[in-house]
């Protein structure tokens, strides 16, 4: 009687629904994703486990575009992923279709919530194993806004938020060095955050850059490690910083 | 009434069609767009029952959008016109579009290419084609003028020639035209011909 409740999503005697607690188990076991929010850009940045020799590389993006103003990484079974991910392509075509507006980025993420909570509730399946972090400006206002989805199906905004392997790391990070960025300086952030817990190098993250004319655009391996090293200095440059003064007694 | 007509050219595709909206006796405006731009670069000009043009036609955009958005490159433009007439061809035995098409778009590969689809789905690649009475008239002008390989300034001549042709010929003429035209650079307006200016209340 006790221990049906592992195998379909039904409660728990102390209230656990553990189909889920699973899924989001499946979810820090997948690639670090990190998301961070600036005040006229917002950059996605995902860790890419080192590629096979023969694996054509570019066959694998896992930023995607869902509208020409929303975009998604995520975090957990990429195959999941690739369902969740056409269902809200079509949403946001037929959101255009029936009242001739683009969705807002709220919008998109509370059908995706919408639809991972919906097999947290029915029987025979089992929820999808992935957390999304999902970016766009307002069609209308302008604004940038990052949402993130787990597979509960509850939904919220941040300002900066990170999903998947070590992302309580890195989300320690963002929350002693967020402030408020623009342009380079939040794709900066976001690669710093990401650089926490993956190695170092443009072949091992996954970078891409939203802005409100430009749409998103994803970041060349030469651009990501032209960056880095931009990184690397200033964090050199703050080492000396700290060792230098008190030599000068 | 409605006349819609297109042509291609050297690196380009034209489209014409008339802007009025017409409820029997009554003209309801005389500045409808009827040429949509499906994508950056493909524009449909529709003629036919009022409803089902605008319905169908934002049906096929965004279903081009999602084909974009899931596989990463636009539709061709025969891929595009393909699809539509495949659309038309099954709802021909339920419940039919009463819509007619001139597709028109530009390629990098293949360059510019004019697709002909009328409402019971037949699919024509075309260099000119035209629906409605007004096809009389600009069909026998481009049969007279048209070779391929035309440039803009002479398309546009033949253009206007056709739509003085539809003006001075035919019984209930539409008083105002919008011009399209479709290359390398893109789908974009390209003019109007207005003999009727569309008054507003002041």
């Amino acid at each position: 009687m006790a221990r049906y409740d592992r195998a379909i999503t039904v409660f728990s005697p102390d209230g656990h629904l553990f189909q889920v607690e699973y899924a989001l188990e499946a979810v820090r076991k997948g690639n670090a994703a990190v998301g961070v929010r600036g005040t006229d850009t917002i950059v996605l940045g995902v860790e890419k486990k080192s590629a096979a020799k023969l694996q054509d590389s570019r066959s694998v993006r896992k930023i995607v575009s869902l509208d020409n103003h929303i975009a998604l990484a995520c975090a957990g079974l990429k195959a999941d992923a690739r369902v969740l991910i056409n269902r809200a392509r079509i949403e946001c075509q037929s959101h255009r279709l029936t009242v001739e507006d683009p969705a807002t980025v709220e919008y998109i993420t509370r059908y995706i919530a919408g639809l991972q909570q919906k097999y947290t509730q029915s029987g025979g399946v089992r929820p999808f194993g992935l957390s999304t972090l999902i970016v766009g400006f307002d069609p209308y206002t302008g604004i940038p806004a990052l949402y993130q989805t787990d597979p509960s199906g509850t939904f919220s905004a941040w300002k900066a938020n990170a999903t998947g392997r070590n992302s309580n790391s890195m989300r320690e990070f963002l929350e002693k060095n967020y402030k408020e960025t623009s342009g380079r300086e939040t794709t900066k952030l976001a690669i710093r955050a990401l650089l926490e817990v993956v190695e170092s190098g443009g072949k091992n993250i996954e970078v891409a850059v939203m802005t409100k004319e430009h749409g998103l655009k994803q970041l060349d391996e030469a651009e990501i490690d032209a960056i880095v090293a931009e990184i690397e200095e200033e964090k050199a440059a703050a080492e000396a910083a700290k060792k230098g003064p008190p030599k000068e007694t | 009434m409605e006349c819609v007509f297109g042509l291609v050219g050297n690196g380009f595709a034209i489209l014409v069609a008339d802007t009025s909206a017409v409820h029997s006796i009554l003209v309801h405006k005389s500045n409808e767009d009827k040429i949509m731009v499906l994508d950056s670069h493909k524009l449909i000009a529709a003629s036919g029952e009022p409803g089902d043009r605008v319905q169908f036609t934002e049906f096929i955009q965004k279903n081009v959008a999602l084909y974009q958005f899931r596989n990463g490159i636009p539709l061709t433009t025969a891929a595009a016109a393909n699809f539509t007439r495949g659309e038309l061809a099954t709802a021909l035995r339920k419940s039919p579009y009463m819509v007619n098409i001139l597709l028109a778009g530009y390629d990098k590969e293949t360059g510019p290419s004019l697709y002909y689809i009328d409402y019971i789905a037949s699919l024509h690649k075309v260099d000119k084609g035209a629906f409605g009475y007004g096809s009389y008239f600009s069909l026998s002008m481009m049969d007279r003028h048209f070779h391929s390989g035309m440039s803009v300034e002479e398309a546009v001549d033949l253009v206007d020639k056709c739509i003085m042709e539809i003006r001075s010929r035919l019984v209930v003429a539409p008083p105002n035209f919008v011009i399209k035209i479709v290359d390398k650079d893109g789908a974009r307006e390209y003019a109007w011909r207005e003999s009727v200016k569309e008054t507003t209340v002041s």
